[in-house]
């Protein structure tokens, strides 16, 4: 057994979120954005190799794993503290220590996550991840928020259980074996891997069941939004890159993020949802790598991952700042903020030239790695399809969320410039951005696989600007289509939200209606009918038998009536004279002995 | 009364706004005049030929963006519906997660 000294970096956070409702003011603020710095610093420290792992279930095999260091694992931890420590500068100003305990427990799910060793320990802070996650939506406490959250956390407790069965599976089908390495795809696809795949594919947002991220994102606090963007969807990239390279259907999966991502991104009039969209376009990216699943593919995937959260939380903040000054995100009631939010404007729009991997920005030295993964390996149609969503890309976040947020037509609105932290946070990722974008060495040399890629020859450098200019001209010649509208768009969670409430008023009015007609008829008739036979059934065949006797004797229809009824009375008390129930007893002895007689 | 400061509105100016559709198209012919000297060098290297044709970025770019507005267009007309089409409520005040001076 190795245990070594180090401990999961999760444990940090995990721990020091219990503290944060115990301060107050702007230690509270400092003390949030320390925290993950130093799980940061922790990180960064942990060697390559090292483990913390001790055996707690007698069904398993092998050990269970919170700390797994390896360069995936590692260059996913440093990205995820990263950001968490600038989101907390950004967020300085939040008052409230719920949002920040949540965000906290719920950053350290996602470090868990990836520094978990074995499938156990993985699922374990999936789970965490999944309820913290919610804790964060609901803590803008309005009433959106909260159906958006109860939505969410539906969806991710589904996906969580899938994950859960598939992990059970593969466990037996691994002879007793929790461990989470490559699955490979031509001799360990069964159930089990298939489950936990779509598990995961749930936290990827990946379409018909991508709708729960741009339904809860938007509807989270400022702040809130801008953390979510960065963990969950990471997450299951960082899964897919470690249990499923090589996995072929991932390609056109991503392939299908990616443009979907646009489509929807162009229908869209919130700013949020937009980014929200955007999110699931630049994870296509990745899952394709994954499917491609040549150490170039992950390393491109692990390096676009990196800096997607750099300019995607870029994008987050500079929307988070529009919003937290004017309190609108629609795109029909924004616009013409260039003049009085200069600087957030300009931060906005250099992740917006990111994340369309312009040159010289961090994009242009990530993405077109995994692009040149597909190039190498032959892949025509992924390889013009993920071309084709590059220059979508900068049509819906590059140029179209800027346009219409600060550009566009002036509507009056005179807000205040953001403030100082929140520019600071944004100028710091905004250094990020153009720094890995002329210097990628630092962000290559942490990669899980040796890099060996140049962004920046000539020929790459004029095609890129091609593709980005003809797109630019695009949107600019097309611009009265682009138009926004006050609409929403309908994503497949309109099968949840409008198609189910009328199914479940079909079943209700069918099954309660089946229901109701038993009930009716076994309790209201039967029942009393058995209840009527053995109160009065007997004396009314008695009084049937005796009726046609009476009229022989004579009785005319008042005084049949009478005798029936005085028969009842008395077989009510049960009072019938001596001589009749001698007489009735002969009888029945009498029959009984003739049966008794036939039986022989 | 207090002289009002000139405000900064570059961008809403009409010769403003031609001068950067100039600058747009005379970047894109600049992208495309770069490509040039590749021409007298056996063209541009390519993984699966047709990526090696002249210009063919700037293509890929123009159609594939023009595909996606006019599918969004054409999807638009059955995805897009009115705000309260799930009948959310709709917020009486501004959530507090808003700058409290416009709250």
């Amino acid at each position: 057994m190795n245990l070594s000294v180090d401990f999961p970096p999760a444990l940090i956070l995990f721990l020091g979120a219990l503290l944060v409702p115990f301060l107050k003011g702007n230690v509270r603020s400092f003390y949030v954005i320390a925290l993950p710095l130093f799980a940061l610093i922790y990180i960064l420290r942990l060697d390559l190799g090292n483990s913390w792992q001790f055996y707690i279930f007698s069904f398993t095999e092998d050990p269970v794993e919170f700390l797994r260091v390896d360069k995936l694992a590692k260059a996913f931890g440093i990205i995820f503290s990263l950001n968490a420590v600038v989101a907390f500068i950004f967020a300085f100003y939040v008052k409230k220590a719920t949002q920040h305990v949540a965000a906290l427990m719920y950053i350290g799910g996602a470090i868990g996550c990836v520094f978990a060793g074995d499938l156990l320990s993985l699922y374990v802070f999936w789970e965490s991840m999944a309820v913290t996650s919610t804790f964060v939506i609901l803590a803008r406490k309005t009433e959106k928020a909260k159906g958006a959250a109860f939505r969410y956390v539906m969806i991710h407790l589904v996906g969580g259980l899938l994950l859960l069965a598939g992990i059970v599976l593969t466990i037996a089908d691994q002879g007793g074996s929790i461990a989470f390495n490559g699955f490979d795809f031509a001799t360990e696809q069964h159930a089990g891997t298939w489950l936990i795949l779509i598990g995961i594919l749930v936290n990827a947002a990946v379409p018909p069941i991508s709708a729960w991220l741009p339904d809860s994102y938007p509807e989270a606090s400022v702040t809130g939004g801008l953390i979510l963007s960065a963990y969950t969807t990471k997450t299951a990239v960082y899964a897919l890159l470690r249990g499923y390279p090589g996995w072929e259907p991932l390609i056109w999966i991503g392939c299908i993020m990616s443009v979907y991502g646009i489509i929807y991104a162009l229908l869209e009039n919130d700013m949020r949802r937009i980014l929200a969209y955007s999110i699931i376009n630049q994870v296509g990216f990745m899952v394709c790598a994954a499917g491609i699943g040549t150490p170039e593919a992950i390393s491109g995937a692990t390096a676009h991952a990196f800096c997607h959260i750099i300019y995607k939380s870029l994008l987050w903040m500079s929307a988070g700042a529009v919003l937290y000054r004017v309190g609108k995100s629609k795109c029909t009631e924004l616009g013409g903020l260039y003049k009085t939010m200069p600087l957030t404007l300009i931060f906005g729009t250099i992740g917006a030239l990111a994340i369309s991997a312009v040159p010289g920005t961090s994009g242009f030295t990530s993405k077109t790695i995994i692009l040149h993964a597909a190039e190498t390996q032959h892949l025509f149609w992924p390889w013009l399809i993920l071309e084709a969503a590059s220059a979508g890309v900068f049509l819906h976040a590059g140029i179209k969320f800027p346009y219409f947020v600060f550009f566009n037509v002036d509507r009056g609105l005179r807000p205040r410039e953001a403030p100082g932290p929140m520019l600071a946070a944004m100028a710091i990722l905004s250094f990020l951005c153009i720094f890995f974008g002329v210097y990628p060495q630092p962000l290559y040399d942490i990669l899980p696989y040796t890099v060996d890629y140049n962004a920046y020859t000539w020929s790459h450098i004029v095609t890129q600007m091609q593709l980005l200019l003809f797109s630019a001209l695009v949107f600019f010649l097309f611009l009265p289509m682009l138009k926004r509208t006050p609409t929403i768009s309908l994503d497949f969670d309109w099968f949840y939200r409008k198609g189910i409430p009328p199914f479940t008023r079909a079943l209700d009015k069918s099954l309660n209606g089946v229901n109701a007609a038993a009930s009716d008829f076994f309790l209201g008739k039967v029942t009393r009918g058995v209840c009527n036979f053995f109160e009065s059934g007997a004396s009314r065949i008695a009084a049937h038998l005796m009726t046609p006797i009476w009229a022989l004797q004579g009785f005319d229809a008042k005084q049949i009536e009478e005798q029936q009824q005085s028969l009842f009375k008395r077989a009510k008390r049960g009072a019938f004279p001596i001589g009749v129930t001698a007489f009735l007893a002969v009888i029945l002895l009498g029959l009984l002995s003739v049966i008794f007689l036939l039986e022989r | 009364m207090e002289p009002e400061k000139k405000e900064f509105d570059w961008f809403d100016r009409p010769e403003s706004r031609r001068l950067l559709w100039r600058l747009l198209i005379g970047a894109c012919v600049v992208s495309v005049l770069a490509e040039v000297p590749f021409l007298f060098d056996h063209g541009r290297h390519g993984y699966f030929g047709i990526d090696g044709m002249f210009m063919f970025y700037a293509i890929l770019g123009f159609i594939a963006c023009t595909l996606m507005i006019y599918a969004a267009k054409w999807m638009g007309k059955v995805l897009k519906k009115p705000e309260n089409y799930y009948g959310d409520p709709e917020e009486e005040t501004l959530p507090e997660d808003i700058d409290e001076s416009i709250r």
